[in-house]
């Protein structure tokens, strides 16, 4: 859906994906990141499980909730990326405590 | 223009409500005047308790008597109030809080009362799987629950109306008086003038017993509640603490509401409340220690709303000590969410018949007035 | 590793590092008092020039003169003294000017003298069939991406709308080499008509020369539909088409991306939540706080600037930020304020910026149906709540936004009504007959973000450790 700028000379920066290495780029928020990746990065929602991706990237709509190093329900649009960091996409009601 | 009724109400809480559904079923037309919506302040804020469990014997009686009318709710008011009967659990967090709970169950076994049962460790862990391992056990009042507060004052109000009670919202009642035999009130242009005054104002009611003459020593207070975002289903029944302050409740949806009467400041005449996070740090640890499956949940939303508390912590129930036609409903000091069905019953019966049947004795606005006036 | 706060009070906190909180900050800090900015992301600038310190898109051209005139402004503000925390989330602000932050996980309370709101904007929700599949995006999403990565879109790409932003992205994915197959301008014809009378103003403000540029820019190389009604995003799980009305026609396209935009509101939610008085603004379509002329709210202490004050530009933020840093100052430290620049002179500049707002205001108004939806289409995206929903409550009792919550649970999700709140006010006030002012909108609570149990059960007990804790 989106590609990166060739202007872009930022050092990669490699996270963890539902446990598939994705390299993202120093600065890149995750939801950023999850988006350049190409993978399937939808979300379902807890309370119908429909599928969402970030729709604001500004903090406000929270349709960027991701689960980030096992804490769940972060803004991913406001947390960037750090090497090895853990994402795992939320997929309908969680468990708590995770 | 001067409106006749046979009954004026001011307040539109749960308790103003219930007793303007109560008025109409037996044949009167009352007015309720409320001065925001019906539901604005505590009881559409309130945590839902459905509770008759670790009552103060004086109001049992009238809890026992709303909880028949909560377990056919939905018969009355056509809504379900979201009501949800799978008991409310007290916690005992160590032996000498477990000896109270057995001294309790006793006591009220005593006066012939049987809704509160003894609990042991395992039989509390099997209704409360979370608790920590360390709680010995409890009490538990099976027939107890939770509804959804402004659900429900909603449903009440609407069915009172649909059965020809006239609702006046947003003006406040003033000028309260009684004259030429009837209490009169004036609501914006208008008058209502009608035999019965029926003081259920809330937060609010203490000033309108003072001005008729029967001060009560009665404070404002804005108990504090929050709620958590969706998790997975894992509690049934309400769960409050013995030693500690807290209730803790999960709703169908998942949400977690985190309570127990630590107070926000109240600015009544605003109709705000200013938090106090360092005491909802308090609720929050307290969550954290007893389930710890709980310590990633996110919280959402926080929230008070404003009411009456008593000095006895009881309310002011029953005809006024000082004036005919008036009767007090009000200072139900943090816990008159469930006695709001009951006690709109019972008023009804003192209004309509003089008397009642359920034993409200020891409620009376009298008791702060033990000195002839 | 996050910093925390280095003192358990300040003269002044600015919470909001775009255009006129950086301003209040660097005005504050300058006439010599104690000023904390807070900011909830990685780096200054706020929206309007997010990630300036930052951006991968390094040729200036393509963000633009504009984007890069913020770069003065954030080396004052870390030339002037005051103390910048980025990542730091206000989630609680209260009438005793008690700011509760939470930083990379754990909370802390400061304590202010004067609190300056500089929360901007966010993009007005777009309620429209299908905005909540996966793939539909606000143009501002785009844009921030753009900004901060250096993203574009690279798949079939239709953007839709309304308003300067609008053409403003277009132009930065272009320069940027990104992908655009069809712009849908909602804007209503009569538009043009009612900000006839305002033209004068604009053609004589800067918008208007530089809008006139990006649009042919835009036109130039894409395909742009005018007068568009009856849009809808549609797919199963997954954006597919858009359909839309255009000259009596219905076209369907395909895209993989849908960008929206029909201009921006205030973000009043901390506003809200502390209490300050709002109004609804008939022009704006938005809520907007009750202000004096120094920017002052009905909260004793505390003062809003920039678009949170009512939407007027990044131009018009930054002399908002100095008048109200600049009343703070007078209040706090009389003697400083004199050697700051006069009051008059910030006033007159406020006059300039706000030149010819007006008339975007009008030829932007966002048409009714694009504000208020109707049957399936959801308007609370957090709880899926429809519009045929509301109007079921709204038909058996629920008289405004507070009432409905106990009916469908509106607003009480994450977002707090930041999505659906506007919406849901028109929608009420239409079916009940009554002005979205006599409607109301959500009583907003903190935490005006979500926050942990375990964050909160770790907050330090007594003022005693608040301060152990801040200052260790």
């Amino acid at each position: 859906m989106f590609k990166r700028s060739d202007q872009d000379s930022r050092p990669s920066v490699h996270i963890v994906v539902d446990g598939a290495a994705v390299a993202a780029r120093e600065g890149d928020t995750v939801s950023a990141a999850l988006l350049a990746s190409g993978r399937d990065v939808r979300r379902a929602t807890a309370v119908s499980g429909a599928p969402r991706l970030p729709y604001c990237m500004m903090g406000v709509c929270f349709d960027c909730l991701v689960t980030i190093d096992g804490v769940g329900n972060r803004q991913g649009c406001l947390v960037p990326v750090a090497e090895g960091m853990q994402i795992e996409i939320q997929k309908g009601k969680r468990e708590i405590g995770r | 223009m001067t409106k006749l009724a046979d009954a004026i109400i001011v307040g539109g809480g749960i308790h103003g409500c219930s007793t303007a559904l109560h008025l109409c079923l037996a044949g009167m037309k009352p007015v309720l005047i409320e001065k925001d919506y019906a539901g604005r302040h505590a009881s559409g804020v309130n945590a839902g308790g459905v509770r008759q469990l670790a009552r103060h014997v004086a109001e049992i009686p009238l809890s026992i008597r709303s909880m028949g009318i909560w377990e056919r709710i939905e018969e009355l008011v056509d809504d379900s109030c979201g009501f949800e009967s799978h008991g409310q659990v007290l916690v005992a967090e160590n032996d000498s809080e477990f000896d109270a709970c057995r001294a309790r169950v006793a006591e009220l076994n005593a006066l012939g009362f049987t809704h509160e049962e003894l609990i042991d460790g395992p039989e509390l862990r099997r209704l409360v799987p979370a608790v920590a391992e360390s709680c010995p056990g409890g009490v538990v009042s099976r027939r107890d629950g939770a509804a959804e507060p402004a659900r429900t004052t909603t449903a009440i109000r609407r069915k009172a109306e649909a059965l020809g009670a006239t609702v006046v919202e947003g003006v406040a009642a003033t000028n309260i008086r009684k004259q030429d035999g009837l209490w009169r009130v004036d609501v914006g242009a208008d008058s209502y003038a009608a035999p019965v005054l029926v003081n259920a104002a809330g937060a609010w009611a203490g000033r309108i017993a003072a001005d008729l003459g029967e001060p009560v020593p009665v404070e404002t207070v804005a108990p504090m509640l929050m709620i958590t975002s969706r998790v997975p289903h894992f509690i049934d029944p309400v769960v409050i603490l013995r030693g500690r302050k807290l209730s803790f409740k999960q709703f169908a949806n998942g949400t977690v509401l985190i309570g127990g009467g630590h107070l926000a400041t109240p600015d009544q005449d605003r109709n705000e409340t200013v938090l106090d996070w360092r005491s909802l740090a308090i609720s929050a640890r307290t969550v954290f220690e007893l389930f710890p499956v709980m310590r990633s949940a996110t919280i959402v939303r926080a929230w008070a709303g404003i009411e009456a508390r008593t000095r006895d912590e009881l309310p002011v129930f029953g005809p006024s000590a000082r004036h005919s036609g008036l009767y007090h409903q009000f200072g139900f000091s943090l816990h008159g969410f469930q006695l709001g069905p009951g006690a709109g019953a019972v008023m009804t019966e003192l209004i309509a018949s003089g008397g009642t049947q359920t034993r409200i004795g020891d409620l009376g606005i009298e008791r702060f007035h033990s000195s002839p006036p | 590793m996050n910093t925390t706060p280095r003192r358990d009070s300040y003269d002044v906190v600015v919470i909001g590092a775009g255009p006129a909180g950086l301003a209040a900050a660097a005005t504050a800090a300058e006439a010599g008092l104690s000023a904390l900015l807070l900011d909830e992301n990685a780096g200054p600038g706020g929206q309007v020039w997010r990630a300036i310190a930052s951006t991968p898109v390094t040729e200036r051209g393509h963000l633009g003169a504009d984007y890069w005139a913020g770069t003065e402004l954030v080396e004052a503000v870390r030339s002037s003294g005051a103390e910048i925390i980025q990542r730091a989330t206000v989630w609680s602000l209260d009438r005793n000017l008690e700011i509760g932050i939470s930083l990379g996980g754990a909370s802390c309370f400061v304590k202010a003298r004067r609190v300056i709101l500089a929360t901007g904007a966010l993009e007005r929700p777009f309620p429209i069939p299908g905005w909540t599949l996966p793939g539909v995006m606000t143009a501002g999403a785009a844009q921030t991406m753009l900004k901060s990565s250096g993203l574009v879109p690279d798949r079939p790409t239709v953007i839709a709308g309304q308003g300067p932003l609008l053409w403003l992205l277009a132009a930065q994915i272009l320069r940027l080499g990104g992908r655009i197959d069809r712009i849908l301008d909602t804007t209503e014809r009569r538009n043009y008509l009612a900000a006839l009378p305002h033209a004068f103003a604009f053609m004589t403000s800067p918008y208007f020369a530089k809008g006139l540029a990006l649009m042919k820019q835009v036109r130039a190389k894409v395909p742009v539909v005018t007068g568009v009604s009856e849009l809808a995003a549609v797919g199963d799980g997954q954006l597919a088409t858009v359909t839309y009305l255009s000259a009596g026609r219905r076209e369907t396209i395909p895209a993989e991306l849908l960008l929206l935009h029909q201009g921006v509101v205030p973000n009043v939610n901390l506003a809200m939540a502390t209490g300050i008085e709002h109004r609804w603004d008939d022009l704006q379509l938005c809520w907007s706080p009750v202000l004096d002329r120094d920017g002052n709210t009905s909260v004793e202490g505390i003062a809003i600037a920039g678009d949170g004050a009512g939407i007027g530009g990044a131009e018009a933020a930054i002399v908002r930020g100095r008048i109200a840093a600049r009343a703070a100052v007078e209040a706090l430290a009389p003697a400083a304020a004199a050697r700051l620049a006069p009051m008059a002179s910030f006033n007159a500049a406020l006059v300039r910026a706000e030149r010819g707002r007006i008339f975007l205001d009008t030829l932007f108004r966002p048409a009714p149906q694009f504000r208020i939806p109707s049957d399936d289409t959801i308007v609370c995206r957090c709880e899926e709540v429809s519009a045929k929903d509301i109007l079921d409550a709204v038909a058996i009792g629920a008289t405004g936004p507070n009432q409905l919550k106990a009916y469908r649970r509106t607003g009480m999700g994450p977002c707090q009504g930041r999505l659906c709140g506007l919406t849901v006010t028109e929608l009420m006030a239409q079916a009940r007959g009554k002005s979205p002012q006599e409607i109301g909108y959500y009583r907003l609570r903190a935490p005006v973000k979500p926050i942990t149990l375990a964050e909160l059960a770790a907050v330090p007990k007594t003022e005693a450790d608040v301060n152990a804790v801040v200052r260790g």
